[in-house]
C-alpha cells in the first residue's frame, strides 16, 4: 500500500534573512478595566524573519493572544499601548491610524482566527467573499475571480467552483478554515498571524490543515506568528518559539531546543505537566505547577514566576533575573537556569493493581439513538454494545459527530435511547430518562462536564452547590450533609474558605474540582466525564487528572472518559472504545490500542496527533469528509475514507464487531495479522521515502 | 506522596482566595463607581429624586394650595407664580409638584405588576419550551400586535376608570413584553450544564426554575423593570390625557395637559407646557437610569 500519503512533520528550515518582518520591541500594553489600566504585556520583545514561523506558547492569561492582535494593531477599544514599538516590514505600526492602518492591514498583514465559522460572513456565498479579498487589492472582475479560484486551489480545495457557490455553513470546519487561509494569503502578506487556527477542529482535520499551512509557509516568504495552546502544534509548525508568562517572554529559542532542553522552570513545568511518552496513571502522577498565574493588575514580583518556581531563592525576589544566553540561539530569564535539572519529577505512585474484568458496572446492548431533524431520521448511535467494568476507565474517542457525547447522554438519561436496546446497571435495566429513574439509580451515574463555568450555577456558593447534591442524592439531612460536604471538599483539596465562595471567584482548576466533588456527592458507581480537562490549561489539567485517578483508586468508581486528547486518554483509560458515525469500531485495552495493530480508522486517528516530542511520524491522511449520519455509507461506514479499503467487499458488507484477540474487538474485514503486517510496513516504508523525498507533494 | 506530585495543596490553592474575596468586593465597588460616574445615571437619579421629593412632600412644600387657592386666571409666569396660574387661577408650579404624586405611585406599581407576571410567564415558556412555549408564544404575539393605548382605552371605557383598573390594565399589557425578554434570557440559561446537572440529581422543574435559573436572570429583569417604569409613566399620562386614566380633581400631569391644551391657541402655554415637561423629564430620567443599569449588567 504505497499509496498512503505521508508528510514530513519537521518544521521547514528557516530562510536566512537579515531584516525582520515583524519586530516587537519592549511592548507594554494595558487594558482599561472599569477606568483603571491593567497591564497585560510587560516588555515583550521578539522578532520574526521573513519565511520564519514563530510560536508563542503559555497558559491562558499570559498575553499571547494580546501580542498576536497587537502585531496587526487589531486591539479591543480599551487596550492602550503604553510603551515600545511594533515594526512590520520596518514600519512602526503603533503610530499608524485610520486609513494608514487599513492600508497596512490590506497589503502587509493577515490574520487567521480560531473559529472559521465566525470569520466568514454567514449570509454571503464563499465566492464573493474570496473575490472581495482580491478586489480590495485593486483587482477587477475576471481577474479577481481568477485569483480567487487560484487561491482556493492553492489551499487544496479540490473543486473550487463548487465551493464558491456555497454558503459557509454548508462547509465543514476544516474546509472553512482553508477558505479563511486562502483569503488571508490573498495579499501575499509579509506577516501572517494565526491565532489557534486548528483548536476547534478534529485531530484528523487539524493534521491536514497544519500540513497545508506548513506547505504554504514553505513556499511563501511570509513571516508567521502562531499562537496555540497545544504544544504539539507549535512543535511541529514553528522554527522558533517564545514561552510567555504573565505578560513577559521568559524563554525563547529554536522549537526543537526549547522543547527538548527547556531552560526556564516554567517551560519545564509546562512540558512535564503534559501526559507524554505513553505515561499512565498507574505509573506516576503528572507533575503540576502549584499556584496560579498572578492576577492581572496586581504588582508583579521581580521574577514573574517566583511564586510558583521550585528553584526560587531570595535572589529571585531581590533582583530581576537577567536574560541568560544559553547558546544555540536560546535564552532564558532565570537566575538559576544552571540548576534546571534539579527540578524533581513526581515520584512514582503506588502501582495500581490491574483492574480485574469480572464485576460489570454497566452493560450496553444494542443501544441506538435516532434523532429526527428536518423530516429525516438521523441515527446518532447504531447498535452500540459496550461493557464498563467496576473501577476501570473506559476512554471514548472519535471525531466530532461520532456519537461519543450522544452515547454519554443516553447513558445518563438526558437523551432517551431508541426502543430495543438495553442499558443495564448492575444487571437491571435503566429507565430511558433520568427523571424516571429511581433515586438509587440517579445516584449511581453522575457526570463531570467539560466547562465548569457552565456546569456550576454562578449564583450559588460552593457549599450550597455541594450541599444540595449531597442531600438530593444521598437523602441525608442536617449535620450529616455538612459533614459529607466537608469530606468531599477534603478529598478534592478544597479548603473551608473555598466552600463559601462563588464559582467565579475560583480559578478554572478549582471550579473543575467543585464540579468533580459534586459528581461524587452520592458515591456514584459510574462517572461520565465529557472532556473534563479540555477547557483547562495544561498545568491545571495535570492536577485534575491526578485527582481523578486518586479518587478512582480510593472509591473504585468506573469512569467513562470522553476526550479528543489522546494523551489524556492514554494516561487515564484502562480500555478504549473508538467510535465512528455512531458505531463502535474498535475496543481494547489501552495498551493494545496504542500498540496496534488497529482498525484503519484508529490508525489514522492515532497518527494525526501533532507530536510534541518531534519524533518522525507518518500521517495517514483521511480523504474526504465525515459522511452525514443521516445518509451513512453502505457496508462498512468507514469505507469511503479508509486507506485500506477492499473494493467489492467493504462497501457491500458491514463487518461484525469481532474479537480478534482476547479483549480486543474490531469491526474490520482485514484480518488482524494482515493489519499488523500492513501497519509495520507503513512505518518502514516511511523511513525509506523520507530519505528520498523529504516533503511529499499531496 | 511527594510534594511535587500533589495537586496544588492547601497553601497554594488557599492563598489566592483571600485575595479573591477582597477583589470581589472591590469589583463590586468599582461597578458602583462606574455606575455613579455615568453622567446619565446621575442626572436621571437627580431628576427622579426631585420628583419623588415633590410627591412625598405634597402640599406641605408647595408655595400655594394647588387645589383651593384661586388667584387670577391664566397669570403668566412671574416671580410670584413662577409657572403662572391655570384656567381656574391655581398655581401651576404647585400643581405640577403635587401632580408627581399619582403618576409616581401608579406607574411603579403597574410596572411591577407587569414585570412580576411577565417573569412568571417568561420563566415557564423559556424553561419548558415545546408545546407550552408554542402556545403561550402565539398568545404573546397576538397581544404584541395590538396597540397598547388603544386596548387600554377600550378596556378602561368598558370597565370604568379607577386607579386599580389603570394599574391592572397597564400591568397586563406589559406582561407579554416582559415575558418575551425573560424567555430569551431563560433559554440562554437553560442550555448551561448546571441545569443538566440539576436534572441528573432529580430536581423538579419548579425547583430548577425558581432556585437555579431565576437568580441568574435577575439582572435583565431589573433592567426590564426600570424600562417598563418609564413606559408606564408615559402610558398612564396618555390615558389620563384621554380622560380614562387618573381622574379629577387630581393634579396629574396628563390630566392637566388635557384640561389646558386648548388654551395654547390663545397664547396661554404655561399651564400645558410645564406639566408636559414634567412628564418628559420623568420618562427621560427613568430611561437614563435604565440605560446605565443595562450597560453595567452587560459588562
Amino acid at each position: 500500500m504505497s499509496a498512503l500519503p505521508n508528510v514530513e512533520t519537521q518544521p521547514a528550515a528557516p530562510v536566512s534573512a537579515t531584516d525582520a518582518a515583524l519586530k516587537v520591541e519592549d511592548l507594554n500594553l494595558a487594558y482599561m478595566v472599569r477606568g483603571i489600566p491593567r497591564p497585560v504585556l510587560r516588555g515583550v520583545s521578539f522578532e520574526v524573519k521573513p519565511g520564519e514561523s514563530y510560536g508563542l506558547v503559555g497558559e491562558s492569561g499570559c498575553g499571547k493572544s494580546t501580542t498576536a492582535y497587537a502585531a496587526v494593531r487589531y486591539l479591543p477599544r480599551n487596550a492602550r499601548i503604553t510603551g515600545g514599538r511594533i515594526l512590520v516590514a520596518g514600519e512602526d505600526i503603533t503610530k499608524k491610524s485610520g486609513d494608514d492602518l487599513r492600508k497596512f492591514r490590506t497589503n502587509h498583514a493577515s490574520m487567521v482566527y480560531q473559529d472559521p465559522g465566525a470569520a466568514l460572513n454567514p449570509s454571503t456565498k464563499i465566492g464573493p467573499q474570496v473575490v472581495e479579498a482580491f478586489t480590495v487589492l485593486g483587482q477587477h472582475g475576471d481577474q479577481a475571480m481568477d485569483s480567487a479560484l487560484a487561491a482556493l486551489k492553492r489551499v487544496q480545495i479540490a473543486d473550487p467552483e463548487r465551493v464558491m457557490g456555497r454558503y459557509p455553513h454548508q462547509l465543514s470546519g476544516g474546509m472553512q478554515q482553508r477558505v479563511v487561509i486562502a483569503m488571508a494569503l490573498a495579499s501575499d502578506p509579509q506577516l501572517l498571524v494565526l491565532d489557534e487556527p486548528t483548536t476547534g477542529l478534529d485531530a484528523t482535520v487539524e493534521a491536514s490543515v497544519l500540513d497545508l499551512v506548513r506547505a504554504l509557509i514553505a513556499e511563501t516568504s511570509s513571516a508567521v506568528l502562531l499562537i496555540a495552546h497545544n504544544l504539539g502544534v507549535i512543535r511541529t509548525m514553528c522554527d522558533r518559539v517564545g514561552v510567555m508568562y504573565a505578560g513577559k517572554i521568559v524563554e525563547e529559542g529554536r522549537a526543537s531546543r526549547v522543547f527538548e532542553r527547556p531552560q526556564h522552570p516554567y517551560t519545564v513545568g509546562l512540558l512535564r505537566a503534559l501526559p507524554r511518552h505513553g505515561v499512565t496513571k498507574s505509573e506516576r502522577p503528572l507533575a503540576t505547577i502549584p499556584g496560579t498565574l498572578p492576577q492581572i493588575g496586581t504588582p508583579l514580583p521581580t521574577c514573574v514566576f517566583v511564586d510558583r518556581c521550585p528553584l526560587a531563592t531570595d535572589l529571585c525576589r531581590e533582583t530581576e533575573p537577567p536574560i541568560v544566553d544559553v547558546g544555540n540561539g536560546q535564552w532564558t530569564r532565570c537566575h538559576h537556569w544552571d540548576r534546571i535539572d534539579q527540578i524533581k519529577e513526581p515520584a512514582p505512585g503506588i502501582a495500581q493493581e490491574p483492574i480485574p474484568h469480572d464485576d460489570l458496572a454497566l452493560r450496553l446492548e444494542g443501544v441506538s439513538k435516532t434523532f429526527r431533524a428536518g423530516g429525516h431520521d438521523v441515527p446518532a448511535l447504531v447498535g452500540v454494545d459496550l461493557q464498563l467494568f467496576d473501577g476501570e476507565t473506559l476512554g471514548l474517542v472519535g471525531e466530532s459527530g461520532s456519537g461519543k457525547s450522544t452515547l454519554a447522554k443516553t447513558i445518563l438519561g438526558i437523551e432517551g435511547p431508541d426502543p430495543g436496546g438495553h442499558i443495564k446497571l448492575e444487571g437491571h435495566d435503566l429507565s430511558a430518562m433520568a427523571a424516571q429513574r429511581p433515586s438509587g439509580d440517579k445516584r449511581q451515574i453522575q457526570m463531570v462536564f467539560q466547562n465548569p463555568d457552565s456546569a456550576l450555577n454562578r449564583g450559588k456558593s460552593v457549599r450550597s452547590i455541594l450541599g444540595r447534591s449531597v442531600s438530593k442524592l444521598t437523602g441525608l439531612s442536617g449535620k450529616a450533609v455538612d459533614d459529607r460536604v466537608d469530606k468531599l471538599a477534603d478529598s478534592l483539596r478544597l479548603t473551608q474558605r473555598h466552600l463559601d465562595l462563588k464559582p467565579r471567584q475560583l480559578s478554572g482548576g478549582l471550579k473543575q474540582r467543585v464540579a468533580i466533588a459534586r459528581a461524587f456527592a452520592g458515591d456514584p458507581r459510574i462517572v461520565v466525564a465529557d472532556e473534563p480537562t479540555s477547557a483547562l490549561d495544561v498545568s491545571v489539567q495535570a492536577a485534575i487528572l491526578n485527582v481523578l485517578s486518586e479518587l478512582q483508586a480510593e472509591s473504585k468508581t468506573s469512569y467513562l472518559l470522553i476526550s479528543h486528547d489522546l494523551g489524556v486518554v492514554r494516561y487515564l483509560a484502562d480500555r478504549i472504545a473508538v467510535m465512528y458515525l455512531g458505531r463502535v469500531q474498535e475496543v481494547g485495552d489501552s495498551e493494545t490500542i496504542f500498540r496496534g495493530p488497529n482498525h484503519p480508522y484508529t490508525e489514522a486517528l492515532l497518527s494525526a496527533v501533532p507530536n510534541i516530542d518531534g519524533e518522525e511520524r507518518t500521517r495517514i491522511r483521511l480523504d474526504g469528509e465525515v459522511p452525514s449520519p443521516a445518509n451513512p455509507p453502505s457496508g462498512c461506514v468507514f469505507h469511503t475514507r479508509c486507506p485500506r479499503v477492499i473494493q467489492g467487499l467493504c462497501e457491500v458488507t458491514e463487518p461484525p464487531l469481532a474479537e480478534v484477540e482476547p479483549g480486543h474487538l474490531m469491526k474490520c474485514h482485514i484480518p488482524l495479522e494482515e493489519l499488523r503486517r500492513l501497519q509495520a510496513q507503513r512505518k518502514e516504508l516511511v523511513v525509506e521515502e523520507q530519505s528520498v523525498a523529504p516533503l511529499d507533494e499531496v | 506522596m511527594d510534594a511535587a506530585a500533589t495537586v496544588t495543596p492547601g497553601p497554594a490553592a488557599g492563598a489566592p482566595s483571600g485575595a479573591v474575596r477582597s477583589e470581589r468586593s472591590q469589583a463590586r465597588r468599582e461597578t458602583l463607581t462606574v455606575l455613579f460616574r455615568k453622567p446619565g445615571f446621575l442626572v436621571g437619579l437627580i431628576i427622579l429624586g426631585v420628583w419623588a421629593f415633590c410627591a412625598i412632600g405634597g402640599t406641605n412644600i408647595t408655595p400655594y394650595d394647588p387645589f383651593n387657592d384661586f388667584a387670577r386666571r391664566h397669570l403668566p409666569p412671574s416671580p410670584e407664580h413662577l409657572f403662572g396660574t391655570d384656567r381656574l387661577g391655581r398655581d401651576v408650579l404647585s400643581r405640577v409638584m403635587v401632580g408627581a404624586r399619582d403618576v409616581l405611585l401608579v406607574a411603579p406599581i403597574a410596572a411591577l405588576l407587569g414585570v412580576v407576571a411577565g417573569t412568571l410567564v417568561g420563566l415557564t415558556m423559556g424553561y419548558y419550551r415545546g408545546i407550552v412555549d408554542d402556545a403561550i408564544s402565539r398568545v404573546v404575539e397576538a397581544f404584541l400586535s395590538l396597540p397598547v393605548i388603544l386596548v387600554a382605552l377600550l378596556t378602561l371605557v368598558v370597565l370604568g376608570s379607577s386607579t386599580q383598573v389603570v394599574i391592572l390594565v397597564v400591568g397586563i399589557l406589559f406582561t407579554p413584553i416582559v415575558a418575551r425578554t425573560v424567555r430569551s434570557a431563560v433559554i440562554a440559561e437553560r442550555q448551561l450544564d448546571y441545569v443538566t446537572a440539576a436534572k441528573l440529581r432529580g430536581e423538579s422543574g419548579s425547583y430548577i426554575i425558581t432556585r437555579e435559573i431565576f437568580p441568574n436572570v435577575l439582572g435583565p429583569i431589573v433592567v426590564e423593570l426600570t424600562v417598563r417604569f418609564g413606559y408606564a409613566i408615559f402610558t398612564i399620562a396618555t390615558l389620563s390625557f384621554l380622560g380614562v386614566g387618573i381622574q379629577p380633581p387630581s393634579a396629574d400631569w396628563g390630566l392637566t395637559v388635557s384640561d389646558e391644551y386648548t388654551n395654547m391657541i390663545s397664547g396661554k402655554w404655561w399651564p400645558t407646557f410645564f406639566p408636559a415637561m414634567a412628564i418628559a423629564t420623568c420618562v427621560i430620567a427613568v430611561n437614563l437610569i435604565a440605560d446605565a443599569l443595562s450597560s453595567v449588567t452587560d459588562e
